[in-house]
């Protein structure tokens, strides 16, 4: 993201980012086509925007360019099998075994676990075949999430119109979110250092946000739908969720770089590992892209609450621990950078830093009670 | 900075600490473990209830340390205080610096210092100045020239300065979001009480009577309180909790309720809270009406209008009196006001009648859990099923609590619904009871006659209370018996004296009365065989105790099929229940006129555009940071070589490959020197 290095970043573009950038805006035109008489400005402006925003992050990152439109497809595919029935789930092969959200959430899950176990193979053979079929495995999974999400946003308009939802307001369906959102923070570090081995170490925190993804459907039935209750019904929800999880998927890919540096370190793996240089520097930028979007989390957070709850600020106790890790990984940057500290003490902290993070994720909803109680288990 | 200062005084030692970022690292660290203490404990309860949690020397330590409202504590605040005047003397110390850092070129940079960075290279080529000025310019550069004693040319340049720009952003944003926060924040309130001018007011007085001490003038800067207002009624004041009392707020204006909406979804959830209310000036007496949601708040005079919570508001009653001490009297009309109570009296007796929250909605889950009990397969099966909650959420319709309370103030508490529950097939009323409030309450449940009335259960139980009756119930009973040739007929006498006594041991105290006389007077080896026969007797005889009930009400016989044995040997269960629900009446919600209250938060933060600008600088002070690099490049032409030098504030990997690029770019021309 170097915006003002090299020429002007319009001079630098090619025909196939023209092309993917025609093709979105084909899209968009004719999703407006479709729906545009329903829709209220603020509609036509959300559509607008993200339209720009596939377009810009296509541009900025080339796999995009294939990874949308494939998911996409899948869901628009999963949309037509349906064919406005949702009894069709349990009759249509193609819902049944693949495409349905839930068949889609299983096979994530079962594509990260297999992906994890090949990402292993593969570094400790060092084998660069096994490990670009990791990668592979992981894109799968991650196509398979996406597109389950937006399946499961179109299901939930087919149980009743006023049951539909985008897909972030609960546990269940913020950990799917937070498999996808890391596993693919973690594709374009690992293209853009070339370190697929790394990936053994990133889809360890992923497969055990699978396994609780499971634990949590079996044991609980966590994955019923449910309509939203009055404090949830606000816009606020479509950007805050997501943008929260981008910061918790790049601290939890920070801490495993860290676990991974840690282990180079100290001669474990070593020569088996990307340079350690390497990977303190990967660990940086994902902290980095992490606590930019924290910070538009936390800020979107108080809108919201100055909305909901009378007061931007509350102190409740999500609020507060999302203070905590902000001051946390505030602290992590300015010895970075400030103090020009490097290496073991940064990824212990970083890994530390999970802790936190995790306890601010998940730890609050379970100990602690406040009013963001829609997220407890 | 520079070490070879003379030594410096306290006053500067100390602005160099606080200016430090040791210091403002430490405070972070100390502002994140003092958050933590106000999550684990619960902020703002009522104080008797930490009393009663920690015990009294705890709750006066913890009170003292002010950790029942941590983050408006003296301490949390003075962290606060410390960590912005550390982040402002950072930016007064480095901001200087870093001004003229962005400012300049360097341009004047020795040879030596040159030479020495890490990406710095001689090359054996001739540059002229305008080829120099052209490599510049493609990246985007800006220059400035200087001329060396020795005749070399300097061309200094770089970009991205917006880099140190961000730290301008950020930490500026950091001071104007805390003092944004202190706007709103209650210091002045805290301030006010330790002056005395402001003291909480502890009673429970009505709002009119709270003297002058424990109000707020409307004028008042910012504040954040609350207020229940019943549909129809007004509100012109909220109320805020402070410490171990409350405040009173005035308000601009006068806030009517005209209306609360509460909607469902189909599975029982809820989908709106809202209230219609009507805002009206005090000053001009402009009325503005508004519908108020949760997550839509309404803002009038810079008070923001949020929907908090709801409840009952004090609806009036309609209520079937059923005298139990003497139940063969006839049900009377009793009219009542919920959240209000009224003296009572009952068989010469004073009572008062205290009606607690009439409840329209009861939503109650009636599922079970699915899982318990499934084979993998099933479970796998459910996994992949697309559907709605497995919860089955239901609304079993309104209830009603009240306390009697005898004039020697002890009070039991009921709790009754009003429609129909179905319950394996059959319907009943619901009536629970408790004596003390900790406890949770017993159910017991009314079988419903055909009209779907509890006047039938009424009737047999008031039969069955009537000794009156019991020679014609004796003598039906063991006709049949006789009928059915169940008995000889030796034993006529004996057993119709048996179906009397059994129905009067009953009627007095249920099958605990039975199982009493039992233990005390069968030996246990024959206890389960008699009690069997008890039973049976027991059974048979209630079919004539209602048959008599109705004979004597003057109403159609009771039917005799499955249904309605069922009923009465339901009854039979409730009849002995009732022996545990101790009250001298039963009283059955018949209608109400539903009257609903709306808990309205009301907010004025005149900090809140403060706080965001503060945000919007953070954000961008963030990207300027982390996303803008600053890049140096020193071009030093002399005849027939060129140094090239480059520094940047980070990324060392991008550096390199930029490094290798311009250096790339000239070296076609010559070998390296």
């Amino acid at each position: 993201m170097e915006l003002l290095m090299q020429q002007p970043f319009y001079k630098r573009l090619n025909l196939a980012d023209w092309l993917f950038a025609l093709f979105i805006a084909v899209v968009t035109g004719y999703t407006f086509s479709l729906y545009g008489s329903r829709m209220d400005i603020y509609e036509d402006l959300i559509l607008l925007g993200s339209g720009a925003g596939i377009v810009a992050l296509g541009w900025f990152w080339g796999s995009w360019r294939w990874f949308f439109p494939l998911a996409g497809a899948m869901s628009l595919l999963a949309i037509e099998l349906y064919d406005h029935n949702l009894a069709r789930a349990g009759e249509s092969f193609g819902l049944k075994y693949l495409l349905s959200s839930q068949s889609s959430f299983m096979w994530m899950c079962t594509l990260f676990f297999l992906a994890t176990a090949i990402y292993w193979a593969g570094l400790l053979s060092r084998s660069d075949m096994l490990n670009r079929i990791g990668s592979g495995l992981t894109w799968a999974a991650s196509a398979f999430a996406l597109a389950g999400l937006f399946t499961r946003w179109y299901e939930s308009y087919l149980i009743a119109p006023d049951v539909g939802r985008i897909p972030v307001s609960n546990l269940y369906e913020v950990f799917i979110l937070f498999c996808l959102i890391t596993a693919l923070m973690y594709l374009y570090y690992e293209a853009k250092f070339a370190a697929r081995q790394l990936g053994a170490f990133v889809l360890l925190v992923i497969s055990a946000a699978v396994g609780f993804i499971l634990w949590y459907t079996f044991d609980r039935q966590a994955h019923t739908i449910q309509p939203l209750i009055p404090a949830l019904q606000s816009w606020w929800m479509k950007i805050h969720v997501p943008a929260n999880f981008v910061g918790y998927g790049a601290f939890a890919l920070s801490a495993m770089l860290g676990v991974a540096q840690l282990l180079s370190r100290r001669g474990i793996l070593t020569d088996k590992l990307p340079k350690a240089e390497v990977i303190d520097e990967m660990m940086y930028k994902a902290i980095s892209v992490g606590f930019l979007f924290f910070t538009i989390a936390t800020i979107l957070g108080a809108m919201w609450a100055a909305d909901a709850w009378g007061g931007y600020w509350s102190w409740d106790p999500k609020e507060t621990w999302a203070l905590i890790v902000w001051l946390n990984y505030a602290a992590w940057l300015h010895v970075r950078l400030v103090k020009g500290w490097r290496g073991e003490p940064l990824a212990w902290w970083a890994v530390i830093g999970l802790l936190v993070t995790t306890f601010a994720f998940i730890g609050v909803n379970m100990f602690l009670s406040g009013l963001h109680s829609y997220g407890s288990l | 900075m520079n070490s070879q200062k003379k030594p410096a005084s306290p006053g500067y030692r100390l602005y160099e600490l606080l200016s430090s970022m040791r210091f403002a690292i430490g405070l972070l660290t100390i502002l994140s473990i003092a958050s933590v203490i106000g999550t684990v404990l619960k902020q703002n309860e009522p104080y008797p209830n930490y009393a009663f949690e920690f015990g009294q020397f705890w709750f006066k330590a913890f009170e003292y340390l002010g950790l029942y409202d941590v983050y408006h504590s003296a301490w949390f605040l003075t962290i606060l205080a410390f960590l912005v005047t550390s982040t402002t003397l950072c930016i007064v110390r480095n901001g200087p610096v870093f001004l003229r850092d962005m400012k300049g070129f360097r341009e004047k940079a020795a040879e030596g210092s040159l030479k020495a960075m890490k990406h710095s290279r001689e090359l054996a080529v001739s540059l002229d100045e305008a080829q120099a000025v052209a490599l510049i310019q493609q990246r985007g550069m800006r220059y400035k020239r200087s001329q060396r004693d020795d005749g070399s040319i300097v061309l200094a340049a770089k970009k991205g300065s917006g880099s140190k720009l961000g730290y301008f952003f950020a930490h500026i944003a950091m001071v104007v979001i805390c003092i944004g926060g202190l706007m709103d924040g209650n210091l002045p309130l805290k301030i006010g009480e330790l002056t005395g001018s402001i003291v909480p007011e502890t009673r429970e007085l009505p709002q009119g009577q709270i003297p002058a001490q424990s109000r707020l003038g409307a004028n008042n800067l910012s504040f954040r309180g609350s207020v229940t207002v019943v549909e129809n009624k007004s509100a012109d004041v909220i109320f805020m909790n402070s410490g171990k009392g409350y405040l009173v707020q005035e308000l601009p204006f006068i806030v009517t309720l005209k209306k609360f909406h509460v909607d469902y979804y189909s599975n029982g959830m809820p989908k709106l809270f809202a209230s219609d209310i009507v805002v009206t000036d005090k000053a001009s007496g402009k009325e503005t009406p508004a519908t108020v949601k949760v997550n839509h708040p309404m803002i009038v005079d810079g008070v923001a209008i949020y929907q908090a919570s709801f409840g009952d508001g004090g609806s009036p009653l309609e209520l079937k009196a059923w005298n139990l001490a003497q139940p063969q009297s006839a049900a009377s009309e009793i009219k009542g006001v919920s959240l209000n109570s009224q003296p009572l009296r009952v068989n010469g007796q004073d009572y008062q009648l205290e009606f607690g929250d009439l409840r329209v909605f009861n939503i109650e889950n009636m599922g079970k859990r699915e899982a318990d009990g499934k084979t993998l397969q099933q479970r796998m099966h459910d996994v992949r099923e697309v559907k709605q909650d497995t919860k089955n959420l239901k609304n079993v319709g309104p209830s009603i609590t009240y306390k009697l309370r005898d004039s020697h103030g002890q009070a039991r508490e009921f709790h009754h619904y009003m429609a129909p529950m179905e319950q394996e097939g059959a319907l009943y009323q619901i009536a629970g009871v408790r004596s003390e409030v900790a406890q949770p309450f017993q159910y017991l449940r009314i079988p419903l006659d055909d009209e779907l009335k509890i006047d039938s259960f009424m009737r047999l139980q008031a039969a069955l209370k009537n000794p009156v009756l019991y020679d014609e119930i004796a003598r039906r009973t063991t006709a049949k018996a006789m009928q059915g040739a169940a008995i000889s007929p030796a034993m006529e006498k004996q057993f119709g004296d048996s179906v009397k006594w059994i129905l009067a041991r009953f009627g007095e105290g249920g099958f605990v009365a039975l199982e009493k006389f039992l233990d005390a007077k069968v030996p246990a080896d024959k206890r389960q065989a008699i009690a069997q026969t008890y039973i049976k007797i027991l059974q048979g005889a209630v079919i004539d105790v209602m048959a008599v009930a109705q004979e004597k009400a003057g109403l159609k016989p009771w039917p005799q099929d499955e249904k309605h044995y069922r009923f009465l040997l339901d009854s039979l269960v409730t009849v002995s229940a009732f022996n545990d629900y101790k009250a001298p009446l039963y009283l059955e919600l018949q209608g109400f006129d539903q009257v609903q209250s709306s808990g309205l938060q009301m907010t004025r933060s005149p900090g809140k555009n403060l706080v965001y600008l503060g945000s919007l600088m953070l954000v961008i002070g963030i990207i300027l940071m982390f996303y803008v690099r600053e890049v140096r490049l020193w071009l030093v032409l002399r005849a027939g070589s060129v140094r090239v030098a480059m520094s940047s504030n980070r990324h060392n990997r991008d550096l390199d490959e930029d490094f290798d690029k311009i250096v790339g770019a000239l070296s076609p021309r010559a070998g390296e020197v």
